[in-house]
């Protein structure tokens, strides 16, 4: 085991963190940065509740090893929001009641992101899709769709 | 998870350096199945070697003598470099099943190949493409066809300090056609009961099948090659008759366990029915 200085760029804000070459990056943002949004589940890439952005593309935090980031950015669920004003996303998460317990919407909503950014207008089909790798236990998934429907609707007027 | 130490080289030959030292070595490329595998006692490490700043391991390129792919290069790239070029259709097909796309923004084609899960989806597309695996280590360069390169479930014929280097397709014809699908319970996002990949080069002037390759994924402790239903193609038109043909003979290719995922016979029956659909896609697709 050994000691790694990385500087990764977490929610637009630069960290120098000295991490152990065994954290994942789930780990460091949870435990050594406190951003306790982004959840752990299964551990082994099934769930996606801990969905963040790694470079603007989303990968499971729990399947990268701290000093993987060095010199590269994070977006995690407490970076969509700018100075309290929800994303159209996130937005869209609360006024179609797209969660419950609330455990995988930071996923969701950073999965969301991605898939949204890199298609606009997806259709239902395309949304199961991309969203496969995101769980909820709660909701059916009907309500996180129409989520996403919406959020791209909103979007798209933005 | 065990203690390990972490290096990132920026070259091939630091690397190679790394790679040959003592103990136990292991390559990371996307690193989404060697954390879970080292978080659950499955494989251990001494030192993990991030192959993700090796230039040499991630370009993706295409020209007359036909697709390299560097083995960091992950499957959401493959995936679009490949829809965008033409000519590997069941490449595009399965780069895009290997789990979530989280997963695949992640993984690399090369990683799924030195996994060696017999289930990857990845291989069976490689496998009819006729892929060949370029390897280094510091002592030297090998090229091995990637029908030869699995040893056994997991296992790989790579020798301590040899990792592969990059996976080359040879150009396929225009009158080329391939498709790969697999059977799983969800929707999406699973890990193949069965898969099939199939390939077929018409004449078109007689409308014979000039070559057939056909892979099966999951039925067997390495991806197998269904040669005896490859050659019952292979000569004359292809037909209803000799697809079905072609699908009895893929079966006695298949030596399936019974696991979790779906009984022995269950996947031999599977095995019948992928190669008819993922033949008569390859029609559908040479139009």
């Amino acid at each position: 085991m050994s000691k790694k200085q990385i500087k990764t760029t977490v929610n637009g804000v630069e960290h120098e963190i000295l991490v152990d070459s065994t954290w994942t990056l789930l780990e460091t943002l949870r435990d050594h940065l406190h951003l306790t949004g982004t959840k752990e589940g299964c551990s082994n890439g099934n769930c996606g509740a801990c969905t963040v952005l790694l470079d603007g593309k989303s990968s499971c935090s729990c399947l990268v090893l701290a000093p993987e980031a060095d010199g590269r950015s994070v977006t995690t669920v407490e970076g969509l929001a700018d100075h309290g004003h929800l994303t159209p996303v996130q937005g869209a998460f609360v006024d179609n009641s797209g969660l419950q317990c609330g455990f995988c919407t930071p996923g969701f909503m950073i999965a969301t992101t991605a898939l949204l950014n890199e298609n606009p207008r997806p259709s239902e089909g395309e949304i199961r899709l991309k969203l496969a790798g995101n769980l909820c236990r709660c909701t059916g998934y009907d309500k996180i769709v129409r989520s996403v429907q919406d959020a791209a609707e909103r979007l798209s007027k933005a | 998870m065990p203690n390990f130490d972490y290096e990132a080289p920026t070259s091939l030959a630091e690397a190679l350096e790394l790679l040959a030292r003592p103990g136990e070595v292991r390559p990371l490329a996307g690193g989404t199945d060697i954390i879970d595998q080292l978080k659950s006692n499955r494989r251990n490490a001494d030192l993990v070697v991030d192959l993700k700043r090796v230039p040499e391991l991630l370009g993706i390129s295409f020209n007359g003598a036909g697709l390299r792919i560097g083995s960091a290069v992950s499957c959401t790239v493959v995936h679009k470099f490949t829809a965008e070029h033409g000519g590997y259709d069941a490449l595009v097909d399965s780069a895009e099943l290997v789990g979530s796309i989280h997963i695949q923004n992640r993984a690399s084609v090369g990683g799924n190949v030195c996994n060696a899960a017999p289930s990857a989806d990845t291989i069976p597309a490689l496998l009819i493409h006729e892929a060949v695996a370029h390897t280094s280590s510091i002592s030297g360069e090998r090229e091995i066809p990637l029908i030869d390169f699995f040893a056994g479930p997991g296992q790989t014929v790579l020798q301590k300090g040899e990792i592969l280097r990059e996976l080359v397709l040879p150009t396929p014809s225009k009158d080329t056609a391939s498709a790969y699908l697999r059977f799983i319970p969800r929707n999406e996002m699973d890990i193949a009961v069965a898969g099939v990949g199939s390939l077929i080069e018409i004449d078109r002037a007689t409308g014979n099948v000039l070559k057939a390759r056909i892979a099966l994924a999951s039925v067997a402790p390495t991806p197998v090659r269904a040669y005896a239903a490859e050659e019952s193609l292979e000569g004359s038109p292809i037909s209803a008759e000799a697809i079905d043909q072609a699908a009895d003979l893929a079966v006695g290719s298949a030596v399936p366990i019974t696991d979790v995922r779906g009984s022995a016979d269950y996947r031999k029956e599977l095995v019948r029915v992928l190669p008819i659909r993922t033949l008569n896609k390859c029609i559908e697709r040479l139009g």
